[in-house]
């Protein structure tokens, strides 16, 4: 979803070929994945056929020299994306709590539990940490996302590991 | 496992009161590396970091730094110990308030017999690549937060010390300053080779480090030492 609006998006500077297109988004926004050209290609037909984009010609065309220009529609598309909030992501650790109340359960280690995905999810922040210390601002930003996110979790484990007795009590029959 | 350790305790007990504080302690920091210590408020985190910078002494216990044994140190032996081999940084309050922050800088090789001079040099060199060096002429209190911090860390490396302890180094600073602090402490550190003992409750911070140990109830889980 996203893919689409941001090629439209980027299209609001000037019309561009799809290799250009391809190009400029995955500088911009690519990182670890970069578009196929059929993506590229498959999302502007789809453009084209909503009416939001419209391919300039330009003599002796092949089908790689089509230029796609935005529409006043798919400004207005643009526009309603960008400035309509994103729905907070709802995420309810459950598989992470299934587990913890399972070891519970069975008689398990439940702060082994929470101890290892804690060693796991300090794996990943250092090594966003260091891409972020090596890279550029766009890199510093992108992981910082991720890295909050992940403090996050980390926080929820350091509650749940100062609760296993009380959720001990509350879950075993 | 431990015999490459430049910095080990062992088996460690404190209690204050009622309290205990450590329970049988145990942490290894080999030369060079970072390694973060987390837990819970209460946990004993800073007390472990007070006995392995030979501040405390354990009620039993061993610490051991380069093959000696801190706590069989005399008071004054320790005390050399932590003004030339070991470096601090705390939370805040730390500067000296009436010097000027290159004095501030300064004042650890000045301790050490350094020439005014030359001292004033090398501390003018540090606080420029923390990014500081601004602020030579100034109070710490007419530092910002952020500034005073990274300060802090320029007094707390200029003598290369072998070891750094840092307490919650960013805990009175908001995200932006944080990052910056830990982004030039680390790469100060790892340039000189110091290693570096960082008590902190944000992962964020932690995530600095080479790995870490968790220090619950007194007892701390290391993380796998190898690597």
């Amino acid at each position: 979803m996203s893919v689409s609006f941001a090629l439209l998006g980027l299209l609001e500077n000037g019309p561009r070929h799809g290799y250009d297109l391809k190009r400029t988004y995955d500088d911009t926004f690519g990182r670890d994945r970069s578009l196929h050209y059929g993506q590229v290609y498959s999302t502007m037909a789809r453009l084209l056929k909503n009416g939001h984009v419209e391919v300039e010609s330009e003599p002796g065309d092949g089908p790689d020299r089509k230029r796609y220009a935005i529409t006043d529609a798919g400004i207005t598309d643009v526009a309603e994306w960008i400035a309509r909030p994103e729905k907070p992501e709802l995420y309810l650790q459950s598989t992470l709590y299934t587990k913890v109340v399972l070891a519970l359960l069975t008689g398990r280690d439940a702060a082994e539990v929470l101890d290892s995905q804690r060693a796991e999810h300090l794996r990943l922040m250092r090594e966003l940490t260091r891409r972020k210390s090596a890279g550029d601002l766009a890199d510093e930003l992108i992981c910082d996302h991720a890295l909050f996110h992940l403090e996050a979790d980390l926080r929820w484990l350091e509650l749940t590991a100062a609760r296993l007795d009380r959720l001990a009590a509350q879950v075993k029959p | 496992m431990t015999d490459q350790a430049l910095l080990s305790a062992e088996d460690l007990h404190l209690s204050f009161g009622e309290t205990k504080a450590l329970d049988g302690a145990s942490l290894h920091v080999r030369a060079g590396e970072v390694v973060a210590l987390m837990g819970p408020s209460g946990s004993g985190k800073s007390t472990l970091l007070h006995c392995l910078a030979g501040i405390l002494s354990p009620e039993s216990g061993r610490v051991a730094y380069a093959g000696r044994d801190l706590t069989a140190m005399s008071d004054s032996e320790r005390s050399g110990l932590r003004r030339g081999e070991f470096g601090f940084v705390f939370q805040f309050g730390q500067l000296v308030p009436e010097l000027t922050c290159l004095e501030n800088v300064a004042l650890p090789l000045r301790l050490s017999g350094t020439s005014r001079r030359a001292a004033h040099r090398i501390a003018g060199e540090w606080l420029d690549r923390l990014e500081v060096g601004d602020v030579a002429g100034k109070r710490p209190g007419q530092a910002s937060g952020g500034q005073g911090q990274r300060v802090a860390v320029a007094r707390a490396l200029v003598a290369k010390p072998r070891v750094v302890f840092a307490d919650e180094p960013t805990g009175a600073l908001d995200s932006l300053n944080g990052e910056l602090v830990m982004k030039l402490f680390i790469a100060a550190a790892k340039e000189t080779g110091a290693a570096v003992v960082l008590v902190t409750h944000e992962a964020r911070v932690a995530a600095w480090s080479d790995r870490e140990a968790v220090v619950r109830d007194g007892k701390v889980r290391e993380q796998e030492y190898a690597r």
